[in-house]
């Protein structure tokens, strides 16, 4: 009886120290983006190899740039970004960067693998992620600093805006290098092949639906036709 | 586990998918084939179609029945208004009919198929009519190759013909088809075949040369394509870089000649590289203002393609009011626009078919005040338009604001936007007075209604200040806060610490 008792306590003292383990591992890799985008040789370097970073952390950040891009076409004063609010489909606009960024992902993995970069798919996510970071930590204050601005004062706001793009770019750059272990060359020359690959699946997909549409066609008519027969 | 995953990731790939292809047609209030949903409409701030209340009724329509002519008329090239006085070129019956408007009636006066002392006497395919202030009439003379000025009981005056100048092709007919004349009665005339500009002659019927030739426009992928890509026989085929002739011309009260051009690429309409409606300056030059997000090309929607009923709208003729206002007609779908002189549109209207309202084959437009007059080719009717309490209220806003009186026109505007919420003009004219009057805030709200950034900056920037000197206080009050609640926080924390260690030196000194 008693010992029953105290099993269940010290799962339950297991389970919470776990918890708190990882809670303290999720702050620590959300922290640890600050360095990745500070320093990002060492910091790319450290996070797949070190396992600095956790999938938890490199999910918060993409969930983050979606809401970020979201919030950007809704919340920007209109003098300086233009969207036409009332066609705009939230689920429509993160799928459109959501899809693509997976498919990168995808392709690069796809395409490194067979040339032995030593990046896994969760390490290419990963990092690509990391390096969302700086867009997020721009992009989201300029939102709010956007409404505080004048049309004429617009250059500050492209300015900061063109920042945080390079940057991110930069990040990917490097981030790729990093966990492939590739030379700058031969990252540029795999970034080309990642965009290439990417519209190789996005072909296949493309085929495979339009080839399943024409399929579920066919029995749909066959079974039309064959309903015509039996009655 | 990894099965699950994969499903859901699929499911989730499936529906992004499906997102992707149910893109909503970027058109609305429109049909499939481009004509809007309804007569009257215009183009809001993101080009979308939006129906609005009538800016114009028909009045009357005009045709050999209800003038009373005995030979009916057939195939009317052109219109003219002179005071109250509609001239009606009938060019397969060599005359024009001079309507006069009185008491509220259109009756013939008189019918001009002649010029006592000209050689010769009778025209042959008249296309254009001009009269000026002084009663005497220029008539393009088309098949009897002549501009011809007769005084207003139409004795011959003098006779513009084919130039001798080596500039002007001699091998080819000289067929004049529009013709205006300025008030120091220069004549300036479009000729058929002739692509160098506007035939310009002096008032002592000498020629002085072309204004306004339309500049080649060729990019530089089209040039190095032709030049070092083709054959000789393909460079043949191809069409060649040559100035596109004007399709219409009219001169405003200023002197300035507006012209339009039917003949451009589509795809060059919105960068507004085709400029099919133009304000020429003595130079040539285009001069029309262009401040609205769209220039000023008619319909901002259509299917593309060449057809009769398909393709960007084709100015065949424009028409300018007193106050520049300018009114163009569509020959597609036949359809009127009317555009401030800012160049923003002010109202849509017209459609293609055989009721009243509605066009064949419209080819000239005149204004009568701010009664319009519409030509039907095929019809062989004017369809004459009045404007409606709308089309009134909106002439007197922009009328009244031309003039300074701001308020008097925010409250007319306000009228405007009782009838008709879509009005991005009216948004902006009652955001201007509001601005005046120092309302900030509403003017602010009234220009973000009309995507009007610059004067939104403009109005944002005097109300950042003041609301910056009105919260002065709150806002040091602010950082005071953000600067000392963690210096307090850190001096609590390590007062806190003291005491704790100075407890535990007590403990052992205890012990």
């Amino acid at each position: 009886m008693s010992t029953a008792k105290s099993a269940r306590t010290t799962d339950k003292a297991e389970k919470s120290s776990g918890r708190s383990a990882w809670w303290a591992r999720y702050k620590d890799s959300l922290r640890y983006a600050l360095y990745v985008i500070s320093h990002p040789f060492d910091g790319f370097w450290d996070l797949t190899h070190e396992h600095r970073g956790t999938l938890a952390a490199a999910n918060t950040f993409l969930i983050l740039f979606l809401i970020t891009r979201v919030l950007k076409l809704l919340c920007t004063s209109f003098q300086f970004i233009s969207s036409p609010i009332q066609h705009i489909n939230v689920f429509e606009e993160m799928g459109s960067l959501l899809l693509p960024f997976l498919i990168l992902c995808l392709a690069n993995w796809a395409m490194t693998t067979l040339f032995d970069g030593k990046g896994r798919f969760i390490d290419i996510y990963i990092a690509m992620c990391y390096a969302l970071v700086p867009y997020i930590l721009i992009q989201l204050p300029m939102i709010l600093i956007s409404n505080m601005l004048t049309f004429e004062e617009g250059s500050l706001y492209t300015v900061m805006l063109s920042i945080s793009v390079i940057w991110s770019a930069f990040l990917v750059f490097v981030g790729l290098m990093e966990i492939h272990d590739y030379s700058p060359g031969k990252t540029f020359i795999f970034i080309i092949v990642t965009i290439v690959g990417a519209a190789v699946i996005i072909f296949l997909i493309l085929v495979f639906f339009s080839l399943l549409s024409d399929a579920v066609g066919f029995f749909v008519s066959l079974y039309r036709e064959a309903s015509y027969r039996l009655n | 586990m990894m099965m699950k995953k994969t499903i859901s990731f699929l499911i989730v790939l499936a529906m992004l998918l499906s997102v992707g292809t149910a893109l909503a047609d970027d058109s609305f209030n429109t049909n499939k084939d481009g004509y809007s949903t309804s007569y009257t409409y215009g183009y809001d701030y993101w080009g979308d179609v939006q129906e609005s209340p009538d800016a114009y009724r028909v009045k009357t329509v005009l045709d050999s029945v209800s003038l009373g002519l005995d030979v009916r008329i057939s195939k009317p090239q052109s219109l003219y208004v002179r005071d109250n006085d509609l001239y009606i070129v009938d060019t397969l019956n060599n005359r024009i009919i001079q309507v006069q408007y009185k008491n509220d009636e259109y009756t013939v006066t008189r019918i001009i198929d002649h010029v006592t002392g000209g050689n010769p006497e009778t025209f042959n395919n008249p296309y254009d009519v001009f009269v000026d202030p002084e009663g005497s009439i220029y008539v393009a003379d088309f098949n009897n190759n002549r501009i011809v000025m007769m005084d207003k009981d139409l004795n011959f005056l003098k006779e513009f013909t084919k130039p001798t100048d080596a500039t002007f092709d001699q091998s080819i007919d000289f067929l004049p088809r529009k013709i205006v004349v300025d008030v120091a009665g220069r004549v300036y005339a479009l000729v058929t075949n002739v692509n160098k500009g506007i035939v310009k002659y002096e008032t002592d019927t000498s020629f002085t040369g072309f204004i306004g030739a339309t500049p080649v426009s060729v990019s530089m992928v089209d040039y190095i394509w032709k030049k070092y890509f083709m054959t000789q026989a393909q460079r043949d085929a191809s069409a060649s870089f040559v100035p596109t002739e004007y399709e219409n011309i009219f001169i405003d009260k200023d002197g300035f000649i507006y012209a339009t051009i039917t003949n451009f690429s589509e795809y060059d309409l919105k960068s507004d590289a085709a400029k099919p409606i133009r304000r020429l300056n003595g130079l040539g030059n285009d001069i029309l203002v262009k401040n609205d997000r769209y220039p000023p090309i008619g319909d901002l929607w259509w299917m593309e393609g060449d057809s009769t009923y398909f393709g960007p709208s084709k100015m065949t003729d424009v028409t300018v009011f007193d106050n520049d206002i300018y009114v163009v007609l569509d020959r597609v779908r036949g359809r009127l626009f009317g555009y401030d002189e800012q160049g923003v549109m002010l109202w849509a209207f017209g459609t293609r078919g055989n009721i009243e309202g509605a066009f064949t084959s419209a080819v000239s437009i005149e204004h009568m005040g701010a009664d319009l007059f519409v030509l039907d080719q095929l019809e062989n009717s004017v369809t004459v338009f009045t404007p409606t309490e709308y089309g009134n209220i909106i002439y007197d806003a922009i009328q009244k604001y031309q003039e300074g009186e701001y308020d008097d026109s925010a409250d007319i505007w306000r009228a405007v936007l009782k009838q008709n919420a879509n009005y991005p003009m009216a948004f902006r004219g009652i955001g201007r007075t509001v601005f005046r009057q120092n309302d900030y805030e509403s003017a602010l709200e009234y220009f973000k209604m009309a995507h009007d950034r610059e004067n939104y900056g403009r109005v944002f920037k005097l109300y950042r200040k003041q609301w910056i000197e009105k919260n002065i206080g709150w806002i040091f009050a602010g950082l005071a806060v953000i600067l000392l609640v963690p210096l307090i926080i850190g001096r609590v924390k390590r007062m806190k610490w003291e005491v704790i260690m100075h407890e535990h030196s007590k403990v052992r000194k205890n012990d």
